[in-house]
């Protein structure tokens, strides 16, 4: 019965968190219109998530949300120095990382953590081979990005998503 | 507002400030499309990241008001958007194969041809 209702519940608090913040203030009736969004958002977006991936590890999710901010926090100041530094020295490359795992949500999730973190784009997913395309700015040893990418953020995604 | 949160506002202000403008500078200054691309994604990052928070603590300290959090917000939509835009430009740039620095590896078209 509450699957029936609220079968996405992370989804589900998630839009009703954003409602309270966007709305800043908690009164009776926000709330009941935000619940309201709650329980509709997740039933009405339901086709777009044909196989929702079962978040296994909350915690270790926050601590990879750690990581992440503390990566392009350093990551910033090392595009910051190339990009006003001489441009000759750099050595941009288009550099392919096998993916292991085989979730299109994860590997979007990955994708976006690799475009945000300052120095790597992602550009493309080859989803017959499970490649990942990116493009950086500075890597003069593309396999050992690829190695990082995947050691950094893949395994990690993994361990929380379970797949 | 005492002092300490003044010059931590400052702070904040003026990183977020540096950082799109490094951003911008990236954007004029790098040769190619792909190597752009990588200025913008940076300012909205670390520099809108640290103008946001300096939005937050200003409007959570006032005595008027209470905690302010709209910006949580804007900084998760733009951490969910900002992505995207970079893949849909990039992938165009690919289709359109807009004209890319000699020295960045094709690692791409020599895996193709193998």
């Amino acid at each position: 019965m509450i699957g029936r209702i609220l079968p996405r519940p992370l989804l589900s608090l998630t839009v009703l968190l954003l409602w309270v913040v966007i709305s800043s203030s908690v009164t009776p009736g926000l709330l009941l219109l935000g619940s309201v969004l709650a329980v509709a958002v997740p039933l009405l977006t339901r086709s777009f998530w044909p196989n929702p991936p079962r978040l296994v590890r909350p915690w270790q999710a926050l601590r990879f949300l750690g990581i992440f901010a503390a990566d392009i926090v350093t990551a910033n100041w090392r595009v910051a120095r190339q990009v006003i530094g001489p441009l000759q020295r750099l050595s941009p490359a288009f550099i392919e990382v096998p993916l292991d795992l085989r979730d299109p949500f994860v590997a979007t999730l990955l994708a976006s953590v690799v475009s945000l973190t300052p120095g790597t784009v992602a550009i493309d997913l080859d989803q017959q081979r499970w490649i990942l395309l990116v493009h950086a700015l500075d890597a003069p040893d593309p396999q050992a990005l690829a190695r990082a990418i995947k050691k950094r953020y893949e395994r990690p995604l993994r361990e929380i998503f379970a797949c | 507002m005492n002092a300490a949160t003044e010059g931590l506002l400052a702070g904040l202000i003026i990183l977020g400030a540096l950082f799109v403008l490094l951003g911008s500078i990236g954007l004029a200054r790098l040769p190619d499309f792909l190597t752009r691309l990588h200025g913008p994604t940076k300012a909205t990052t670390l520099g809108v990241g640290a103008l946001l928070l300096a939005s937050a603590i200003f409007f959570s300290t006032r005595e008027s008001t209470g905690i302010s959090l709209h910006e949580l917000a804007i900084l998760l939509f733009l951490f969910i958007t900002a992505p995207v835009t970079a893949h849909l430009l990039a992938k165009a740039a690919l289709h359109r194969q807009s004209s890319t620095e000699q020295r960045t590896r094709m690692r791409r078209e020599t895996n193709k041809k193998s």
